[in-house]
């Protein structure tokens, strides 16, 4: 089995109000000049057959209208 | 006028939805794992949040059995109604355009608001004369409704027509882009809205204007 991880994000360019909500958050913390706060989401799996994940991420794990995927392996191979 | 309203796990607002479709002619429940919608003339895909809106607000539900059902019913040109996590389904599901994102508030929305109708098929005369309408009062509860599309996307639904219901000036709940609350597919026969026209159908509860919602899906396709 091969694992991969998948990171996917809100499209540049479309308003992440989870993003500006933790933004606005930070400033009470003592966290000055932190910007442009945006948040996505991990999936961890494994896969028989990590040719497919594109195809899995384009299906299901991400709306392409609205999200970038990034796929990661994370057995070393491609 | 047989309708059918599709059940999921998670889904909430199907009672109503059947009380809607009841007043205008006989209805049944499809559960998710059903594949078979002979003798539907309409397909209502309901609100709540189909297996707990895990991943995206429709993601999963769009893989149901029943929803494949649906688009193939679509596909023949049966007519369609979506409602709120229904209509994220039909999104999801590519059989209507854009997406439906968190609220911009961030915050859940449960309100009435006046909806006003855009043009479409039922609303023109045989004459081609536009029909008067006034807004409709229509309940609205939802936290992933801001409508949005790329904006050459968002000009072609204008361009063809296929804005269906937008937020009366103002009461814009969610961030939606142009004010769209609803839109149906090119074809006409599938349509979705955040609002919830099954929550109006009864003077009980205020208002009765969501059964003209029905009522156009129920004009908008030919039966298969």
């Amino acid at each position: 089995m091969a694992k991969a991880r998948v990171l996917i994000r809100p499209k540049e360019g479309i308003l992440d109000p989870q993003g500006k909500a933790v933004e606005r958050a930070l400033p009470a913390l003592g966290f000055e000049g932190i910007e442009h706060v945006r948040v996505g989401r991990m999936v961890e799996l494994e896969a028989e057959d990590p040719a497919r994940l594109a195809e899995l991420c384009e299906k299901l794990l991400a709306n392409p209208l609205i999200e970038d995927y990034e796929i990661e392996r994370l057995d070393g191979a491609g | 006028m047989r309708w059918g309203v599709l059940q999921f796990p998670g889904s909430c607002d199907e009672r109503d939805a059947l009380h809607a479709c009841s007043l205008l002619g006989e209805a049944r429940l499809v559960w998710h794992e059903e594949r078979d919608l002979s003798g539907i003339d309409a397909a209502v895909v309901p609100g709540g949040f189909s297996y707990g809106d895990y991943l995206r607000a429709g993601a999963i539900a769009r893989f149901s059995p029943a929803m494949e059902a649906v688009a193939e019913f679509a596909g023949a040109g049966g007519p369609v109604l979506g409602i709120c996590n229904g209509f994220q389904v039909l999104c999801e599901a590519g059989l209507l355009p854009g997406a439906l994102l968190l609220n911009e508030s961030t915050r859940f929305t449960c309100r009435q608001l006046d909806l006003t109708e855009e043009a479409s098929g039922h609303l023109v005369t045989p004459e081609g004369h536009q029909v008067t309408t006034r807004p409709l009062s229509i309940p609205a509860k939802h936290g992933e409704g801001r409508f949005w599309a790329p904006d050459d996307v968002l000009d072609a639904l204008e361009a063809n027509g296929q804005v269906a219901y937008r937020y009366a000036p103002g009461q814009n709940p969610n961030g939606s882009a142009r004010d769209i609350a609803g839109v149906r597919n090119e074809a006409g026969n599938v349509v979705g809205l955040m609002p919830h026209p099954e929550h109006a159908v009864d003077p009980l509860t205020g208002s009765t204007d969501g059964l003209r919602v029905f009522e156009a899906v129920a004009a908008a396709g030919v039966p298969a």
